[in-house]
């Protein structure tokens, strides 16, 4: 379980970045924090792995304050996926994916084992991907391995920063599927960033929306399409959803 | 065709003495450039962490490379006195500005995202820096290294002017006693030299290139 405990983020330059933000996402929910571009998504979602440090406020980690962990080791317990991908050039798929269970000292027939497992899970068929480097592969294959890299090391908690933004449309709703699909199946805490709401309505369990370095209402899908705190809420909502297509959404789901 | 045959007698009559030439000019510039290495790479990386001083200090041994080569090494005598050691000290500041500038360059130009995710998850500053920084670099540190020992090799002939020897001696003596073909049987050995070894580690810096980013 994640808490934000009144987190506030004043960078060097005296920008107020977050304001005060209280959350908590609990274990096995699937959150995303949307607001429109500036408002403090990426700030918030990098106080959990410590890339970002709040200048206020606490960020607790199943109730321990994460500023007290080494943020090596904090980091090594959360998956990380971001829009860039940042696959390592020079190093194959497999080397990819197994690094940070490498750097963790698992023995090689482990990782070796969990490279074509997650591959699998991530719909690349081993065989053909392990042995060949990020750049031969197409931008959704490589955010694939992105995902896959983020759950290699078995973190209970996976951070994802617009992790499907710069994919095709096609692609994109077929990684949101499987990403649903994954999270069932896997049971992570993740929070996941993006400035979409459809996506965001696709693929939540919860949602918080922000706005100027604030979370201005949080609450599951359904429930913000139906009772929009605030005219920002339901313009923010009502640009992109009519309120009745919700295809293959998880909306249905939580009545 | 007379020089030339004149060459061919010096290359036979004195190839000890070209030898002999040969071998301190390689032993002067790989001397420096292995010191020069041996400082700019580590300091490019620490500028890289503290790009505040980075410019000053880079600036510096820019205007290291801006004073005449013969000159620097003239700078030596009054300080260091002639011999070996001085020319070494002289030629290795002279190395210094392009393995420095590649190192920091080249770890600045590392995408950042790559960098990004790697800290993301969890890898320590230091295997930041070996696991994917370094590798990704590493052919254009290979480039300033090169651009140092073939410019090195250069001005390795210069280091006779404070009795370092190397193939200069052969072209000073050449120049003093007005004998071309004295002159050539240091400067073709020389030229040839610098050649070769551009050539080489054009080489190693394609087989440094990591595989994943060749085209
Ligand atoms: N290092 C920084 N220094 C100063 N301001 C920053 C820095 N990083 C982000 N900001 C500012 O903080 C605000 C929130 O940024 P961010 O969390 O990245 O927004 P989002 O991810 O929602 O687009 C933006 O206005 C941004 O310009
Ligand atoms: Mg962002």
């Amino acid at each position: 379980m994640i808490t934000f405990e009144n987190v506030r983020k004043v960078y060097p330059d005296g920008f107020e970045a977050l304001k005060g933000i209280h959350m908590t996402v609990a274990k096995g929910e699937l959150v995303t924090l949307i607001g429109p571009s500036g408002c403090g998504k990426t700030t918030t979602m990098k106080m959990v792995n410590r890339l970002i440090e709040p200048t206020e406020g606490k960020v607790l980690i199943n109730g321990e304050d994460i500023a007290h962990k080494n943020p090596v080791e904090l980091r090594r317990e959360i998956g990380y996926v971001i829009q860039q991908i940042g696959l390592l050039p020079h190093m194959t798929i497999s080397k990819n994916v197994s690094l940070i269970p490498k750097l963790k000292g698992w023995a090689k027939e482990r990782y070796l084992k969990r490279v074509d497992e997650l591959l699998d899970l991530v719909g690349l068929d081993p065989t053909v991907y392990r042995d060949r480097y990020p750049a031969e592969l197409s931008g959704g294959q490589q955010q694939r391995v992105g995902v896959a890299r983020a759950l290699a090391a078995e973190p209970p908690i996976i951070l994802m920063d617009e992790p499907f933004s710069a994919l095709d449309p096609i692609t994109r709703e077929q990684l949101q599927d499987e990403l649903i699909r994954l999270q069932q199946e896997i049971q992570k805490t993740i929070v996941f960033v993006t400035h979409d709401i459809r996506e965001a309505l696709k693929i939540s369990t919860k949602i918080a929306i922000m706005k100027d370095g604030e979370i201005v209402q949080t609450g599951e899908p359904n429930q913000i399409v139906k009772e929009p705190k605030n005219e920002f809420v339901k313009s923010f909502i009502g640009d992109e959803h009519s309120g009745s297509d919700c295809d293959g959404s998880r909306m249905s789901s939580y009545k | 065709m007379s020089v030339i045959q004149a060459f061919l007698d010096v290359l036979i009559e004195r190839w000890d003495a070209i030898l002999t030439g040969t071998l301190e000019h390689l032993y002067l510039s790989f001397v420096s450039v292995a010191i020069a290495t041996c400082i700019a790479v580590p300091l490019g990386i620490i500028l890289t962490r503290k790009q505040r001083i980075a410019e000053p200090i880079i600036g510096i041994t820019g205007l290291f490379q801006t004073i005449p080569s013969l000159a620097l090494l003239a700078f030596m005598l009054p300080i260091f006195g002639i011999g070996i050691t001085p020319a070494i000290i002289a030629l290795t500041i002279y190395s210094l500005l392009p393995i420095l500038r590649n190192t920091y360059t080249g770890i600045l130009g590392v995408d950042r995202s790559a960098v990004e995710a790697g800290k993301g998850m969890g890898m320590t500053n230091f295997q930041i820096l070996y696991i994917v920084e370094l590798p990704l670099s590493l052919p254009i540190i290979m480039a300033g290294i090169r651009t140092a020992t073939v410019l090195t090799i250069g001005v390795a002939s210069l280091a006779a002017f404070i009795g370092a020897g190397g193939l200069g001696e052969l072209m000073f003596r050449g120049l003093q006693m007005m004998r071309n073909d004295l002159v050539l049987a240091g400067a073709i050995p020389a030229a040839l030299l610098a050649i070769f070894f551009d050539l080489i580690l054009r080489w190693v810096e394609v087989k440094t290139t990591p595989r994943g980013l060749k085209k």
